[in-house]
């Protein structure tokens, strides 16, 4: 006993000269790890910003770039800065602008619960079947991300063209006489960002579904509890983190869509994505379309802040 | 076999009794795998009930499929009369405590124990009231509103009990009860469950692979291996007389011997070892003279002798190769001429003199045990 004493005291000591070293690298360690993602922020995140912010808060002008600069060195030296809020103000007044941010969350929030209801069944089926064809789904699932994009939102206009796919189909079953116009209406738009944002709503309610413990559910039928009971009771509540990361990974970038409304939509739905690119391409006023930008990441705080607490909730409580 | 106790204790050998679980010629196959192999089995009311057999021996399954998890795929299982064939699990008049007591992490206490009840459209008030008492049983009332992830194993361990017994089951299944529990809290949990079970008197069928929480815990066990039941008995049955080197040698330690029959008679039966060994055993079995056959000896049968023994069968001379030393008791391993090794136990009731034991290594031994005590086995 006291020879594994007298050993473990030495060790101890050994011990604590080379941890006292361990610590110090990685501190430093710790220290880079923490700079690579606070950097990244900074550089293609913060820096952004506050050009963008910048610009908001100028005026147009003929120039190269088309905006006023926000300070100037006037000829007596003293430094004068311009801020110019109209661009917000003008935001507010026009009521095109309220319309398109309206319509905009409208059908990105009628998105996300198509997504839901669609992505749900999906992702508990994957959950359900075995190892084998687990793998095989949610290969399917990502299969779309190896093609375009862009490409997928032309294959849709083929389809719901006139001459279409679609078309094509409801016509041969007598559903419809002649072909609709499908193509360049909200439905088209629909069609695009449920197609498009279903697996970023599959894929946390995935994991999340994954993650539940399948003998919660045996628990339950044990205690007299019936399938959908069960579903209701274990399944749904435990999955709300799934649920909460899935819509907004869904809410958000579809709010701000641009291709979709673009191409499926046609001039037809407006969208801010679309206004926001009308502000930039064709009227080249760079101050108001700055501003339209920052109004709308000021919309998408809202959400990204419930979907922060939630996130950090769920890695509290793992 | 020694009856010290009353018959309305031992349901089991009363034939008028009907028994409360039948399972009759039961098989499970999962795919070319069969878990669970024909088996029959009674279970009577208010009996505590253990299977008990290592990994993968089917005793988990059997107990998926008294809980309905698992569909029996021949054979029939009736409780309290009633054939459980296609009646899914949230219909039976079962509950189970799971091996990883399988609480709702999203529920409080409360809740998790209130959720059965719930189900069964028990009025809010007798909910309350019975989810009340039954955590006082279980010495959680205070833990009332914690989530589970705010408790101790052994709390968990009583919410789970808690859940399913405030139902008031026919039937209470426990899948590993005191698997996850350190040693001491095991100890003192298992006598607080019987306790549970003779107050409550509700039949309690459990799963254990420990030989210990079934020999304690148990009015009877099953052992079970590779989906067969090798014996089925009391505790001192199963330990005392197994029928099977299996059993013998799955519960507690063993010292196993091969060797012929040299003499049947009605009294007794005697056996030469293949070391040369005589065995004499004091009652009469079913043997034919020659046949090859194992004599057991528990090791705290055994009996160390420092001084010479005068020659007899049923004695073994060897040296002390070891001993561990466990405080109440002592275990020595003796080396035998042949090289084998035979373990002994020895209650240490004399505290020794300056340290020195009576026995101490390489001390050369004999050691004797009483014919009683000899068990023979043919399989």
């Amino acid at each position: 006993m006291s020879d594994n004493a007298i050993s473990n005291e030495s060790s101890i000591q050994e011990r604590s000269t080379l941890s006292w070293l361990d610590d110090k690298l990685q501190q430093s360690w710790k220290f880079l790890l923490l700079l690579i993602p606070y950097a990244w922020l900074l550089i293609f995140f913060l820096a952004p910003f506050i050009l963008v912010l910048k610009v908001s808060m100028a005026e147009p002008a003929y120039a190269r770039p088309p905006y006023t600069p926000l300070w100037e060195w006037a000829e007596d030296g003293y430094l004068t800065i311009t801020l110019i809020f109209e661009n917000f103000s003008y935001l507010w007044e026009d009521e095109l602008y309220y319309e398109t941010y309206l319509n905009s969350v409208v059908i990105a929030f009628n998105s996300t619960i198509m997504c839901l209801l669609i992505g749900y069944p999906i992702a508990y089926g994957i959950v359900r079947s075995s190892t084998s064809v687990r793998n095989i789904l949610l290969l399917l699932i990502i299969l779309p991300f190896w093609t375009s994009f862009l490409l997928r939102v032309y294959a849709w206009m083929g389809i719901l063209g006139q001459g279409g796919e679609l078309n094509d189909i409801l016509i041969f079953l007598g559903i419809l006489d002649e072909p609709h116009q499908f193509l360049y209406t909200q439905f088209a738009v629909y069609v695009g960002i449920v197609y498009s944002y279903l697996p970023f709503m599959i894929l946390p309610l995935y994991a999340s579904l994954e993650k539940l413990d399948m003998t919660l559910n045996e628990a339950a039928a044990d205690l007299g509890a019936k399938p959908i009971t069960t579903f209701l009771t274990v399944t749904l509540p435990l999955s709300i983190p799934g649920i909460v990361a899935g819509s907004m990974l869904v809410f958000i970038p579809a709010t701000g869509e641009y291709v979709i409304p673009d191409l499926l939509g046609g001039g037809n739905v407006a969208m801010i994505g679309r206004q926001l690119f009308n502000e930039f391409g064709a009227n080249k006023d760079w101050p108001v379309a700055s501003a339209v930008a920052i109004a709308l990441l000021i919309l998408l705080v809202v959400p990204m802040m419930i979907y922060q607490h939630y996130q950090a909730k769920e890695t509290e409580a793992a | 076999m020694p009856l010290d106790t009353k018959i309305e204790d031992r349901p089991w050998l009363d034939s008028s009794i009907e028994p409360f679980i039948k399972i009759q010629n039961v098989t499970k196959k999962f795919g070319a795998f069969t878990a669970v192999d024909r088996i029959d089995l009674n279970v009577y009311q208010g009996e505590l009930f253990s299977l008990l057999g290592g990994s993968g021996c089917g005793k988990t399954t059997l107990l998926r499929m008294l809980a309905g998890f698992e569909e029996v795929t021949s054979g029939h299982i009736f409780i309290d009369g009633q054939d459980m064939a296609g009646i899914p699990p949230y219909e039976r008049p079962v509950n189970m405590m799971f091996q990883s007591y399988a609480l709702f992490p999203h529920m409080t206490v409360e809740k998790n124990v209130a959720y059965g009840l719930k189900r069964d459209g028990v009025p809010k008030l007798e909910i309350a009231s019975r989810v009340t008492e039954i955590l006082d049983m279980v010495e959680l009332g205070q833990f009332a509103s914690r989530k589970p992830h705010q408790l101790s194993g052994g709390q968990r361990q009583r919410v789970a009990l808690a859940r399913a017994l405030v139902k008031k089951p026919k039937l209470l299944l426990l899948d590993e009860p005191l698997g996850a529990l350190d040693k001491r809290l095991r100890e003192q949990t298992q006598f607080e469950l019987m306790d549970l079970q003779e107050q409550l008197g509700i039949t309690f069928m459990v799963v254990t692979h420990d030989q210990e929480e079934a020999m304690t815990l148990s009015t009877r066990i099953a052992v079970m291996d590779q989906g067969d039941i090798i014996q089925i008995g009391t505790p001192t049955e199963i330990y005392e007389y197994p029928e099977s080197r299996f059993t013998a040698g799955f519960i507690g330690n063993v010292n196993m011997f091969e060797g012929r029959v040299t003499n049947n008679s009605a009294d007794h039966v005697t056996v030469q070892g293949t070391d040369g060994t005589e065995f004499y055993i004091d009652h009469g079995q079913n043997v034919k003279e020659g046949q090859k056959v194992w004599v057991a000896v528990r090791p705290e049968k055994l009996v160390i002798n420092k001084d010479a023994v005068a020659a007899g069968p049923n004695q073994l001379l060897g040296t002390v190769d070891d001993i561990g030393y466990m405080g109440n008791h002592s275990i020595y391993r003796v080396k035998l001429a042949s090289g084998r090794i035979v373990q002994t136990t020895a209650q240490n009731i004399v505290r020794p003199k300056d340290a020195e034991w009576a026995v101490d290594w390489d001390d050369k031994v004999t050691l004797t045990w009483e014919p009683s005590a000899t068990v023979l086995l043919t399989k």
